[in-house]
């Protein structure tokens, strides 16, 4: 049979590093020998940037379909079709396994814990089907690293792999385990709100969108039935659920009700467009012009605040890829510190929290390479910041009740507001 | 795993291990099972007790960790052992070994095929699919599907309403991965009505919220290909729409690689229904920091979605990408520009102008690139824009890429007239034109010569230049040809050289790079997967696709909007074969045809000229060498039409009979039409036809249907030489222009004095058809009794010495089965389609028919017909001087016989 092999989704699992070392593989069928990678090196070589290399990329025989996470590629190999977004959505969540395991994804955690990755991989997939995905029930097959049951199980000579069937795995609801138990009970919920904008030279709004999450933190005992409320739920209209959340509720009630997952999860994700007019909270005044037939150019630019709720407006970085030309910056800032990479071209400033009542502003001259033709390109501005104890949505948790289980939770929601894709054109 | 180093030597070691109870030793033992069992068959034996055995355990883990391991060893010999212990793990209590063992059936399937199916594997399987838990029900459906890819034809995932109520209730139940198995199982059902899409759209609608993106796009998929279905008045359609929008835009904020595969996705369905996302143009546009492959797409979607409420923003950040610093983002961006003007016509204006404002930055690429677009837009809005050609002459020096000097020579030969230094400008570019690439030759060739016809007294001299530079001196066989058609044209007849080189031109379609509807719709069928990545259907590009069936979306089953396309089979039905098609083969032999394709020769080929009979000779020879190059593709071709004319008939045969009678006199049987030519082989003209044969003449009955977007005119059609000289006896008349998707019915008489030359099998016949896009090819099979005169009647007599005459090994002989008719039925139905009955005997009970017909070659055959009355077998004897015709005849009086 020549097309005998014939697996139906991932293949095989390359992670390789920056600088192009394959650092593990994971073969969940035969082997497919190192030298596919080749195919996507090459790509990688094409794109300059490790951002730019196309996620699925075709060989004569196998069709890659890679993310790029945390200095890591991810590289699949797959041999017929399948969905590219089900891998590509596999491998995010073999990236955040890591993370929850080893507390980071990188090179190092992977090297250090490499039996436990194996163990991993080979739970998550079985036969390209993915097998076990959720951190609760990979959590009771395969116990995560801490020092302490390192030195027990070296000791005791008892492994880190569990040895009854994890309660989730069947149960209609496999995100919780059973008998979870805890002397304090407590639910927090962040509302975390990004706003995504693009800002025109002349400072008025060409894109905004807010993209909101609600993240929890639920140690609650038992089989708590959670539900959630808000103050002005006809804001969501476009939200994406947890499967915990009972969708006929939210439908009927504009209600979110849950038996929640044990630990920290994400609850919710939703948008709000651009039609709902999205509060833009800060302004930036900008000179950026480059002298023709000189090598010098101006570079002023201001941050201030702007419907703010009263609140204040901190951690504002602003970073800037200046153009190839620019060889260096003479700058001098009122607030924060600055920094010029003249390999990279990126300007950051650091400004920290502003003041309405003296603006931040960087201003002095840039130097050009004499000889070069001016340059072409104005930069965009990327700006990020914070607001503590603010949903720009104007989101508003109303209230959160607990059924099924007796004792009393210490509940809690917090509110930020951070900037997503925040970028200014000059 | 073992850092490359071989420990296979170990095998006896580990596998005595195998029998321990620490799980974590176990395990990694399994896992070297499985990396080595391979390399060591005979002693992987060794390990078959302890799967048997740990198949028992009381713990699920470890009987569920035990069947999973037994699939992955791919060894021939064990996998017979492990039947046993898989048939009871997959009746086990506990789901989650059950869940495990039903992939484990694929695996096995992937092994031996045979195997799983002797053992009755696949029923189980589909048992499953009624199993108690989701979880496991959705294993079994992603088995399933799986084994099914391998076995298109196989009926193996059933769907009735039945299984699909199953299917809708554990989806609600089962994970991400269970979901996107049994969304995409959903996917290819078929409702019966337009109510049962309506409630499966509703139950599935929910799954838009999903966080996972696969789940979304796979939902996505079943509403798109439903929602064909649902008529448009209906409500619900219209809050389909609405709720289709966010989720679609929620893809976009996640990572970039989702967003990529997305934004494919999202290609293709803003071209099925860009209503769905019209009000949603800034999603689209572009970030600074946004990876390349993500810009570039979100540029060709911003341009799809473009309108005229929203063009002002899209230029607006067109001009905006145009300043930025990537290459070919930027080149995209500028061309985007250009597209917008063809597109939006009222927006043709600010596009030029801001074109012209690019072209002010000198930045080269820029310059060149818009240089390009402009030409294009000259082309579909002329006469309006001219103005600017001084702006543009200005840049001539600094055009370096072969398109946009191109361009520039095109602008200055069609505008010559008015440009004044038009000569002076071309002949700059003739001086290196032997460096030049073919496209700037070839446009500089022909602006030359239109400058002339435009300008005849000052540029004599130029336009010898240029033609001996292109005949004399160049070895591109392209320009030179194109060098002497212009030289003749200019020496023999100016005038008409000038209806020839200055006639108007058509303008160009608005969007040029739209997909061909019949492929949008095949891949509106595949969203989510690589096809919707690559634009392709997977037979395109994906290996060892056994057989990939052809999905189709499903005909609207509205009362009013039942105008359904023939080609909307419905889905996971395999799609008929088309007859093979001669595959199109370099333009040499096209351009040949297009000389050749006027009116077809009537009357002898002999009286041709000898010019015309050279062309004839070198079409036929480079036909013959192809058919002949590609033996495999003749014998597909023979049974395909055959087979495909079958099962078709038999509805429509007998609406044909009732209508037969009335309205034709001595018509022979008629076949229904089929498709010869499908719309995907031939740039969206789709041709299906038949043949008829009504009162002494033949005639080819055609339906030309139009389904590209642009008009299609200038229709001329050629044989090839074959078995009986089949020729068109008349042009083929398409009167006016064949607009989208139109379609128009011509009878197109045929007559048998072509040029003769046996073919393979004996009634095929290759076809060439030409229209104002292109030339295509296709054969196709005529039924022989087309070609049976009206005189075949032989005397009695004549009959008897010609019988005894011709030698017993030309006797032939076929079974016609199950044909009830009686004596005279058949003899008066034969009649019909000139198969004369000269005597009928009975000879001991049975009827004995003898019959003769002629072929228009003058071929005798004489047949002798058995008919037991009640026996619905036939006998038939053939005799012929020339008995390869002796199968097509019994072929042809099956045909009649049995319609």
């Amino acid at each position: 049979m020549l097309n005998g092999l014939h697996p139906k989704m991932i293949h095989s699992l390359f992670l390789i590093n920056c600088s192009g070392d394959i650092f593990l593989e994971k073969h969940w069928k035969s082997v497919v020998s190192q030298s596919v990678c080749d195919y996507f090196f090459e790509a990688q070589e094409k794109a300059v940037d490790v951002e730019n290399v196309p996620p699925v990329i075709s060989t004569p025989h196998h069709y890659l379909i890679s993310i790029y996470r945390d200095k890591i590629f991810f590289v699949s190999v797959i041999q017929t079709e399948v969905p590219p977004l089900f891998v590509i959505e596999f491998l995010h969540r073999v990236a955040d396994t890591f993370q929850d395991y080893f507390g980071e994804c990188s090179e190092t955690a992977v090297k250090d814990n490499v039996v436990i990755v194996y163990e991993l991989l080979e739970e998550m997939l079985d036969n390209g089907f993915p097998l076990a995905t959720e951190s609760n029930i990979l959590k009771e097959l395969i116990k995560p690293p801490t020092i302490l049951r390192s030195v027990v199980n070296s000791i005791t000579g008892s492994s880190n792999v569990g040895d009854t069937l994890p309660t989730g795995q069947l149960s209609n609801i496999p995100w919780r385990r059973a008998g979870v138990k805890y002397t304090n009970n407590e639910a927090y919920f962040d509302v975390i709100e990004e706003i995504d904008a693009i800002i025109d030279k002349s400072g008025s709004t060409v894109f905004a969108e807010i993209q909101g999450v609600i993240d929890s933190c639920i140690k609650l005992s038992g089989m708590p039935d959670l539900s959630l409320s808000f103050m002005n739920p006809r804001l969501l209209d476009d939200v994406s659920f947890h499967p915990c959340i009972r969708f006929k509720r939210w439908e009927s009630e504009r209600v979110l009700s849950f038996i929640p997952p044990d630990g920290n999860f994400r609850l919710i994700s939703y948008r709000v467009s651009s039609q709902n007019l999205v509060a833009i909270p800060v302004y930036v005044k900008h000179m950026i012009s480059f002298k023709e037939n000189s090598s010098s150019g101006r570079f002023d630019v201001t941050i201030g605040p702007k419907q703010n709720m009263g609140k204040t407006v901190e951690g504002v970085v602003m970073t800037v890829h200046m153009p190839k030309a620019v060889l260096n910056m003479n700058l001098s800032s009122t607030q924060g510190n600055y920094t010029f990479d003249p390999v990279t071209k990126v300007l950051t400033w650091d400004v920290g929290k502003i003041t309405p009542q003296k603006l931040p502003n960087l201003k002095g001259a840039v130097n050009l390479q004499s000889g070069a033709p001016k340059p072409e390109e104005n930069p965009s501005l990327n700006i990020q910041f914070k607001i503590q104890q603010l949903a720009i949505s104007g989101l508003k948790v109303n209230r959160l009740d607990m059924y099924g289980e007796k004792y009393k939770p210490f509940k809690g929601v917090k509110y930020i507001t951070k900037a997503g894709k925040f970028q200014v054109r000059t | 795993m073992t850092v490359g180093k071989d420990v296979s030597a170990l095998f006896p070691d580990v596998v005595n291990c195998m029998q321990t109870d620490n799980l974590e030793l176990k395990k990694l033992v399994y896992l070297y099972l499985m990396n080595y069992a391979k390399s060591q068959p005979d002693m992987a034996i060794m390990a078959v007790n302890t799967f048997v055995k740990d198949c028992e355990d009381p713990n699920p883990l470890i009987r569920a960790l035990a069947v999973r391991t037994m699939g992955c060893i791919r060894v021939d010999k064990i996998t017979e052992y492990l039947c046993e212990p898989l048939r009871k793990c997959l009746k086990d209590e506990d789901p989650y070994v059950r869940k495990t063992a039903a992939v484990c059936v694929a695996k096995l399937h992937d092994i031996n095929a045979q195997l799983v199916e002797d053992q009755g594997f696949l029923d189980t399987l589909k048992d499953l699919i009624s199993d108690s838990n989701p979880m496991v029900v959705a294993n079994a459906v992603a088995a399933l599907s799986e084994i099914a890819e391998s076995h298109p034809s196989s009926n193996l995932l059933d769907l009735n309403p039945q299984s699909i109520n199953k299917l809708l209730t554990a989806l609600n139940e089962c994970t991400e991965w269970g979901q996107i198995f049994i969304l995409d199982c959903l996917a290819n059902y078929m409702p019966k009505d337009d109510r049962e899409a309506q409630s499966i759209c509703e139950r599935v609608t929910p799954r838009l919220s999903h966080a996972n993106s696969a789940v979304v796009l796979s939902a996505v998929k079943v509403l798109m290909k439903f929602m064909e279905m649902l008529s448009k008045d209906l409500d619900y359609y219209g809050t389909l729409l609405k709720k289709l929008a966010p989720p679609l835009v929620t893809l976009l904020s996640a990572e970039p690689e989702l967003q990529y595969v997305a934004l494919r996705n999202i290609n293709l369905i803003v071209q099925k229904r860009p209503e769905i996302l019209k009000h949603e143009m800034k999603v689209f546009f572009v970030k600074y920091n946004d990876p390349i492959y993500v810009k570039l797409e979100k540029l060709d979607i911003m341009i799809r979605l473009a309108s005229q409420a929203n063009i002002a923003q899209v230029l607006a950040e067109l001009k905006e990408y145009a300043t930025e610093v990537d290459v070919d983002f930027v080149r995209k961006a500028v061309r985007a520009i250009g597209r917008c003007a063809i597109k939006v016509e009222q927006s043709a204006e600010r596009c030029v102008s801001t074109l012209l404002d690019l072209i002010q930055t000198k930045v080269n690429y820029v310059v060149q690139e818009a240089i390009v677009v402009i030409k294009d837009i000259f082309r579909k809005y002329p006469n309006k824009y001219e103005s600017v050609i001084a702006t543009l002459c200005e840049n001539l020096d600094s055009l370096d890429e072969p398109e946009a000097r191109a361009a520039m020579i095109w602008i200055v030969g069609e505008y010559a007239e008015r440009i004044d230094n038009a000569d002076e400008l071309l002949e700059s570019f003739l001086e290196g034109f032997h460096d030049e690439s073919t496209q700037v030759q070839l446009q500089l060739l022909t602006a030359i010569v239109k400058l002339f016809l435009k300008k005849p007294t000052e540029t004599q001299e130029l336009v010898q230049q240029v033609l001996s530079l292109a005949t004399q001196d160049s070895d591109n066989p392209d320009l030179r040809d194109r060098g002497y058609i212009y030289w003749r044209l200019l020496s023999t007849d100016p005038v008409a050289a000038k209806e020839v080189v200055l006639a108007e031109k058509p303008l160009i379609s608005e969007e040029t790079d739209l997909i061909e509807p019949t492929l949008l719709d095949e891949l509106i069928c595949y969203i989510g997967t690589l096809a919707s990545v690559y634009h392709k259907p997977p037979s395109a590009f994906v290996e060892g696709s056994r057989g990939v069936v052809h999905k189709s979306l499903p005909p609207r089953t509205g009362s009013s909007e039942s105008a359904e396309s023939p080609d909307t089979a419905p889905s996971g039905v395999q799609a008929p074969e088309q007859p093979a098609v001669i595959p199109t083969q370099g333009d040499l032999l096209g351009d040949l045809l297009n000389l050749d394709l006027g009116p077809p020769v009537s009357g002898p080929p002999m009286a041709t000229s000898s010019v015309q009979m050279g062309a004839v000779d070198l079409l036929g020879g480079g036909l013959d060498s192809l058919m002949g190059g590609g033996g495999g593709f003749a014998a597909p071709s023979a049974a395909a039409p055959a087979t495909l004319g079958a099962p078709l008939s038999s509805g429509l045969g007998d609406l044909f009979d009732l209508t037969g009678g009335v309205g034709t006199l001595s018509g022979s049987y008629v076949a229904p039409k089929t498709v010869w030519l499908p719309a995907m082989k031939a740039k969206g003209l789709e041709i299906s036809g038949t043949f008829s044969r009504q009162v002494g003449s033949i005639s080819m009955d055609l339906v030309l249907t139009n389904k590209a977007l642009q008009v299609m005119s200038d229709f001329a059609i050629q044989f090839n030489r074959n078995s009986f000289g089949l020729a068109p006896a008349a042009p083929l008349q398409v009167h006016a222009p064949l607009a989208p998707n139109q379609s128009v019915e011509i009878s197109l008489p045929l007559n048998t004095v072509g040029s003769v030359m046996k073919m393979d099998p004996l009634n095929n016949l290759q076809v060439a058809v030409k229209n104002n896009i292109d030339v295509f090819y296709f054969s196709t099979l005529y039924p022989l009794h087309i070609l049976f005169v009206e005189d075949g009647k032989m005397e009695r007599q004549m009959f008897l010495a010609t019988w005894k005459d011709i030698p017993n090994e030309n006797e032939a002989q076929f079974q016609i089965k199950d044909c009830s008719l009686n004596a005279d039925a058949v003899s008066s139905k034969l009649q019909g389609s000139n198969i004369f009955t000269i005597a009928k005997r009975n000879v001991e009970g049975q009827d004995m028919l003898y019959q003769s017909l002629k072929l228009t070659n003058g071929i005798w055959v004489l047949a002798e017909l058995r008919i037991q009355p009640s026996n619905p077998s036939f006998t038939l004897s053939l005799k012929c001087r020339a008995p390869e015709v002796a199968p097509y005849v019994f072929q042809a009086y099956e045909t009649v016989l049995k319609n």
